[in-house]
């Protein structure tokens, strides 16, 4: 492996862990609740951090001043400068909780702006991750599952099975899906809770998604089942799971790792997807898709560029996963798999 | 969303004759002839016949090619002659006499007499025909009787008096017989002049007619050479040689081709768009217009029909709060109307207390402006029996925990920030609220068909200035009930609005159908079964150069005199 490989592996790993750690931990993280609306603070920009006070006095601890919109001109805030607000670490919020950090009341510390509704964007963003990341993830756990299970079945097994499952999965490729989840979506109950919707997304993702990983799985193991060293495994008495399990899956498995590393990108942008048509968790929930669905409109788009911060964190999700899957297929072809 | 619930009352409108206006006393028709004016459609209409339409695309182009017997003025809303140059009421309000213009042809230059007005009230009224105007022709439980007195004299008979029939007239176009009998006899009227229609086969008695239409993407219309309106100076109208319909489905991209020239005028502006482009709009040379509040109702209902007999046992537990005026009236207190003016429409809308809007002159100006009151909405809570518990979290009698889920739109730019606004407010007094964002088709199923939903935020496309159109959403039996469109016994207020909405329909004295129409208002306020949001102002823009401009409150609000319109230079 060269040294470039091993670098661009490193940042990817890293980027990618730092984002998983960083979802889990938005509780402590975030500075502020993910649907807490401050309504006096509609769009407000990130708020800058500042080092020198006006008399030109340096400070270790930044701080910053708080946004004051401009009377009579609703959206266009100025800095209010009488008054500064030292950043503090290790907070507690009104109702307890820890936080790493954060401003005395009554300013509010939005290191990257508020949306239309005066929520903290970082703070959604941290807690959109969770959803984000964790439906991309275990969607494509489940669909790289089943796509295991049935391949293996179907190149293994032959046969008739492997004719109802090539076909059933072909029907799976076929199928509009996008149309197919709005009907769903219709008919399922009103009151689905986060909880509820977010495992929705997961299980439609990966029942929808088994589909592809399982043709490719089967072919892996079709080639493996006719190497010669199996059929000499077999001519020596071998069982079926002795040869299933030590000549066929490694092979089937290098495949579905493979695979597993491209689905979850998709999956992570499959959400933000169903997400924007209204099929993902609800208000107030955000996930990286609901964040990104405000940017539908022009006049948001270009005037409220930090609202653009999911897209950029996705578009580092979506490389790192890739440059992980290269990765893997490159160690697949040098047999280290 | 628009419902199509303020189309049922103004339909396709035709062009106005009006007090001409006062700056064409001062130059020729001729110097302003000429020129075309572009303008957008939020779709590709779905059909030229005024009979079925009933999207907005297809009721904006109709408006251009057609006239009716009597117009209302957008501008002071007031209905003033059109095709009939007069009409007379008597018999106490059931007998209208109107005598048409003399001399009026089609755009294909075929006569139009008082036969194909006879024939026009003839295809509306025909139940076959399904047309969505036909219930406005239904009075006192009996469809108007229209005969042809002579050539010019149309005489209208109604079972029950109706205070202000005249206004109805401007819903309906007059349709060419020598075109659409055949159709009629055939039986397929109602499929007749669909978007594939030759030109030629289309003829009406409005200032344009059709000329060419690319289908997906324009529709030109020419100057009908027959119009019948002149000008203060006697020329001839329309001023415009071509009137030109663009496809734009967006509202963003209307704003941005209406930006880089491609559109002349921009029929409802975000008020982000309109704030960006007033800002250098003289250096771009256009002119923008706050023409203030509109008729558009945004509310929020809670679903109290009859669910005996349907597999909802659930909803009908919920129904017992939805159904307890307290409870209706706690949620409308706790809702910041002042938010959702500011977040979801930059300032730009007005607060409300009644489902009529302050663009209507008929809003009952003694009722209190709406104002956030959760310390009320507490007191009314605990007086109807709820109580709180240690995690704040509001309880019903029985102690079960109060919550909802709210409907909405998806995808929907006003609607959906105003759910997630709400949701907080009601979080506050302890109630969790979920917000369920479906697609349009899907929303109305759940609110027409199997009543399956808790509580919805709908928005009104707003209709006539006239108490009227309204009568269709408050009467008890009427279309749009929508908080309840199954029947059943009434409550005593139910019984009076139906009473006071029927008594002020047969009333022509002003001022005692404002008494009767403004105790409506304090009903529906008192008792919420809508609980009116905001209305947003009607922001339009046009270029500078565009004469004659009087942007309306009232649909279609630039377009409703283009006729008029002209362009100060020949461009």
């Amino acid at each position: 492996m060269s040294r470039r490989h091993r670098v661009s592996l490193a940042l990817a790993a890293g980027f990618l862990a730092l984002l998983y750690a960083a979802a889990f931990g938005a509780g402590f993280l975030a500075p502020y609740g993910f649907d807490e609306q401050d309504r006096e603070h509609s769009y407000a920009p990130p708020v800058r951090l500042r080092f020198r006070d006006g008399a030109g006095r340096l400070h270790l601890r930044p701080f910053i001043h708080r946004w004051v919109e401009r009377p009579g001109v609703p959206g266009v805030y100025a800095e209010d400068v009488t008054r500064a607000f030292p950043v503090r670490f290790f907070v507690r919020t009104p109702l307890g909780r820890p936080r790493l950090f954060g401003v005395d009341a009554p300013a509010r510390l939005y290191l990257l702006g508020t949306d239309r509704f005066g929520r903290d964007q970082l703070s959604r963003l941290l807690y959109g991750a969770r959803i984000s990341l964790f439906s991309g993830l275990l969607a494509a756990i489940l669909a790289v599952g089943l796509g295991l299970l049935a391949g293996a079945a179907a190149g293994f097994r032959g046969g008739w099975l492997d004719q109802v499952l090539m076909r059933t999965s072909e029907l799976f490729l076929a199928l509009p899906w996008l149309y197919l989840l709005l009907a769903v979506r219709a008919v399922l109950p009103l009151d689905l809770a986060p909880s509820g919707s977010f495992l929705l997304l997961v299980a439609v993702l990966g029942a929808v998604g088994w589909a592809r990983p399982a043709r490719l799985v089967r072919g892996a193991v079709l080639s493996a089942r006719g190497r010669d060293y199996v059929l000499a495994a077999q001519g020596f008495g071998a069982s079926e799971l002795y040869v299933l399990r030590r000549h066929v899956l490694p092979q089937a498995v290098g495949v579905a790792l493979t695979q597993l590393a491209l689905l979850v990108p998709q999956y992570v942008l499959a959400e933000v997807a169903l997400s924007f048509l209204g099929l993902g968790v609800a208000e107030p929930v955000p996930s990286w898709g609901t964040m990104l669905a405000e940017l539908e409109r022009y006049e948001v788009l270009t005037s409220y560029r930090w609202l653009l911060w999911p897209a950029v964190l996705l578009t580092g999700v979506v490389l790192s996963y890739h440059t992980l899957a290269e990765h893997i297929r490159e160690r697949l072809q040098a047999g280290e798999v | 969303m628009l419902l199509a619930a303020g189309l049922v009352a103004l339909a396709g409108c035709g062009s106005p004759a009006g007090k001409p206006a006062a700056e064409a006393a001062k130059a020729g028709g001729e110097a302003r002839r000429g020129g075309r004016l572009v303008a957008a459609l939020g779709s590709e209409p779905r059909t030229f016949n005024p009979v079925t339409a009933v999207d907005a695309a297809s009721l904006g182009v109709i408006q251009a090619m057609t006239a009716n017997l009597v117009h209302i003025d957008r501008q002071d809303q007031e209905a003033r002659p059109a095709l009939a140059e007069s009409w007379k009421v008597d018999d106490g309000g059931r007998r209208y006499t109107l005598v048409l213009r003399p001399g009026l042809r089609f755009s294909d230059g075929h006569p139009a007499t008082a036969d194909d007005v006879v024939f026009s009230f003839q295809v509306y009224l025909d139940e076959k025909v399904q047309s969505p105007q036909r219930d406005l022709l239904i009075v006192g439980g009996q469809p108007i009787q229209v005969r042809k007195v002579d050539d010019r004299t149309v005489e209208f008979r109604l079972a029950a008096p109706y205070g202000v029939a005249e206004r109805l007239f401007d819903g309906f176009a007059i349709l060419p017989r020598h075109l659409l009998a055949q159709a009629y006899q055939a039986g397929t009227l109602a499929s007749a002049w669909g978007i594939d229609t030759p030109p030629a086969k289309l003829a009406g008695l409005g200032p344009f007619r059709l000329r060419e239409r690319r289908a997906g993407e324009r529709l030109v219309l020419e100057r009908n050479p027959f119009y019948w309106k002149r000008d203060a100076a006697g020329a001839p109208l329309p001023y415009l040689d071509e009137l030109v319909f663009l496809t734009v489905p967006n509202a963003d991209a209307q704003a941005l081709r209406f930006q880089a020239g491609e559109l002349d005028v921009a029929d409802r502006l975000s008020a982000e768009s309109f704030d960006r482009l007033s800002r250098d709009a003289a250096r771009r040379g256009l002119r923008l217009v706050d023409a203030g509040p509109g008729l558009d109702l945004n509310f929020l209902f809670f679903n109290q029909n009859d669910l005996a007999g349907r597999p909802l046992p659930a909803l009908r537990r919920r129904q017992e709060w939805f159904r307890q005026t307290a409870f209706r009236q706690a949620v409308s207190a706790a809702i910041d109307r002042d938010a959702l003016v500011r977040v979801v429409y930059r300032g730009r809308a007005t607060p409300l207390n009644s489902h009529e809007t302050p663009g209507s002159h008929w809003l009952d100006k003694a009722l209190p402006p709406p104002r956030q009151a959760p310390e009320e909405a507490r007191r009314l809570l605990r007086g109807a029996g709820f109580s709180w518990d240690a995690a704040g979290a509001l309880r019903d009698r029985a102690g079960e925990p109060v919550g909802f889920t709210l409907l909405v739109v998806a995808g929907n730019a006003e609607r959906g920030p105003m759910a997630t606004l709400i949701q907080e407010d009601l979080r506050k007094l302890g109630m969790d609220v979920r917000i369920a964002a479906l697609e349009l088709q899907a929303v109305l199923d759940r609110l027409f068909t199997s009543y399956d939903y808790d509580a919805c935020v709908l928005g009104l496309d707003g209709g006539d200035a006239d108490p009227n159109p309204s009568m269709s959403i408050l009467l008890s039996d009427g279309s749009h009930h929508f908080w309840r469109l199954t029947h059943g016994p009434l409550a005593p207020w139910e019984t009076e609005v139906d009473h006071l909405l029927k008594a002020q329909l047969a009333e022509r004295d002003p001022a005692q159908r404002r008494r009767l129409y403004d105790r409506v208002q304090e009903i529906v306020m008192e008792q919420r079964p809508l609980i009116a949001l905001v209305t947003p102002k009607v922001l339009v823009g046009a270029r500078a150069a565009l004469g004659n401009l009087r942007p309306a409150v009232l649909d279609d609000h630039l377009l409703w005199n283009v006729e008029e319109l002209y362009w100060r230079r020949q461009r």
